[in-house]
């Protein structure tokens, strides 16, 4: 009896913390396609307010794509060899290289987006472009893809591989491109997933270096926060949730399988 | 020098090649603009003593103290909420576990910005909670636009990955310690405040520092709730933008960097694993 009666106070705590995150997602969810959110369900559902965050703010939503487009591109060209080139390094050189680049997980978005607007603010035409904001996501994302990629080959033994094609006679580039990525794929996969995921909602930064003409999806976001009634930026938000909720489920997805590639190279 | 150049070397020189895109990058855009905002935050009128006026200025001490106590209310919280949670459904499985499961970790994509949202409809003044107490005793409750609302944004921010990493934690424990507990004559209580927390310690210390680094250094949820919040990030956004303070808004940004890298540093020695903030 007195387990019972644990077991039902354990379940009523949990379900009372999962509405209090899931009870605020789904009222805006429900604002969003509500006629007038004041008057409730009653007054009606409609898709007006998603069709007016249409025409206000879907060149945010094409920019927030555009950029995060263009950080995986940079991250996968920056981050892979250089995962690649710390694993075979190994030694205390490259512990501090992974120490340096990690480094922005730690320190607060809004100081680094301050760092880079001291630093180049003065080069005015790199400064109102898309690009800035891309070279701020791409310090903030590109730890992540390094330590997933860097996750799967420290369980594979890419020393015997790229041995192995050594002996074949591939130069190194070959060996890279056809041995070491197609092994290191679940952890770019996943890497690429959190990547897009993260700079798709990256605000911190995102918030200092934008210009008026470089607003992104979750910049438009603040914005309607600020300005628009509550059925506006809610509809706003259910698009941002439609978006961003499939790439979560795919990362985790990812992760697990990157993951299960790590503890099966484990085995002996 | 031989005429064929053995594997190894150009091997080496390839590893080397391998490393020059992340050292251009991340000498340019993090590096180089770190050291920069070192330099401009002791280039003001007072010198490096800027770095001081965190802890000398009144103003500047009441907002850390401010930032410091929300962070460690929202740690303290968070982590005592999370373990009891995961530590349930880690141990019972029941019909909906999974969607409860899903349920609780659903907001981990959310960024600071829609976090803030949330808590607007939850507490603002158009909120939920709001509705209720005026029904319930005539006065509507508004907790968003303050400190409150800003602890609750903060909560709702880290339950998610604290839960996670608990569950995770609770799944590794060895089961053998609890019997053999159990088997000496430990009672419930006497199993959970001897064996199964402290084995939870390096969760809650690598869960809680993360926390702790979000809730002192996040900005898009505070910024959504108000801008006149007097927590630190905000602080630092206002002498930035309307006071153009730049010297002092580097000069707080270094002492926040430091501060939250310190916190993860600490936590990452301590439990071993590696801990990253988010915001």
């Amino acid at each position: 009896m007195r387990a019972r009666l644990i077991f039902a106070a354990q379940l009523l705590f949990t379900l009372l913390v999962a509405a209090f995150l899931i009870v605020p997602a789904v009222l805006s969810m429900l604002a969003g396609v509500t006629a007038n959110y004041f008057r409730g369900i009653a007054s009606g559902l409609t898709l007006q307010w998603v069709v007016q965050v249409w025409e206000l703010y879907a060149e945010t939503i094409a920019r927030s794509f555009l950029v995060a487009g263009m950080t995986l591109v940079v991250v996968l060209a920056v981050g892979v060899p250089a995962a690649y080139a710390l694993n075979v390094r190994g030694g205390r050189l490259s512990r501090m290289i992974e120490e340096i680049i990690t480094l922005p997980l730690a320190i607060p978005g809004l100081a680094i987006a301050l760092a880079l607007l001291l630093t180049y603010g003065g080069f005015s035409d790199f400064r109102r472009s898309w690009l800035f904001i891309v070279a701020g996501h791409v310090v903030f994302t590109l730890p992540f893809m390094v330590r997933s990629v860097m996750a799967v080959l420290a369980a594979i033994d890419v020393k015997t591989l790229d041995e192995g094609a050594a002996s074949l006679g591939a130069p190194p580039w070959r060996r890279f491109r056809d041995v070491i990525v197609p092994n290191a794929r679940p952890g770019i996969v996943a890497g690429a997933l959190t990547v897009v995921t993260l700079s798709l909602g990256e605000f911190n930064l995102t918030w200092m270096l934008h210009t008026p003409l470089t607003k992104t999806l979750p910049v438009g976001l603040a914005d309607s926060y600020a300005s628009m009634r509550l059925e506006v930026a809610s509809a706003y938000t259910l698009v941002f949730f439609v978006m961003i909720i499939p790439l979560l489920t795919a990362m985790q997805l990812a992760a697990d399988r990157a993951g299960g590639a790590r503890s099966k190279g484990k085995r002996p | 020098m031989p005429l064929v150049r053995s594997p190894s070397v150009s091997r080496a020189g390839f590893v080397r090649l391998c490393l020059l895109p992340l050292a251009v990058v991340a000498a340019a855009f993090f590096v180089l603009p770190m050291a920069r905002i070192v330099v401009v935050g002791a280039s003001g009128e007072t010198g490096p003593a800027a770095y001081l006026a965190i802890l000398t200025e009144p103003r500047y001490r009441a907002t850390l103290i401010n930032t410091v106590l929300l962070a460690t209310a929202t740690t303290a919280a968070t982590l005592a909420i999370a373990t009891i949670a995961g530590l349930f459904l880690q141990r019972h499985r029941f019909p909906g576990r999974a969607v409860l499961v899903a349920m609780l970790t659903f907001p981990l994509a959310f960024p600071g910005v829609v976090v803030g949202f949330m808590i607007i409809l939850l507490a603002g003044r158009q909120g939920l909670i709001g509705d209720i107490t005026s029904r319930l005793i005539g006065e509507k409750l508004v907790l968003a636009y303050s400190m409150a609302g800003l602890f609750l944004g903060y909560l709702y921010f880290s339950i998610p990955r604290v839960i996670l990493t608990i569950m995770a934690a609770v799944e590794k424990l060895d089961p053998a310690l609890e019997e053999a507990a159990r088997a000496l004559g430990a009672g419930p209580w006497a199993v959970h405040r001897d064996v199964i927390l402290p084995a939870l310690g390096p969760a809650f210390v690598a869960s809680g520092a993360i926390a702790f680094a979000t809730a002192m250094g996040a900005f898009g949820t505070a910024f959504t709730l108000a801008t006149n919040i007097d927590v630190l990030p905000m602080v630092i956004y206002t002498e930035f933008t309307l006071s153009a303070n730049i010297a002092m808004a580097a000069a707080l940004s270094v002492g926040l960097g430091l501060v939250a890298w310190a916190i993860l540093t600490l936590a990452r020695s301590v439990s071993g694993g590696t801990v990253a903030a988010a915001g």
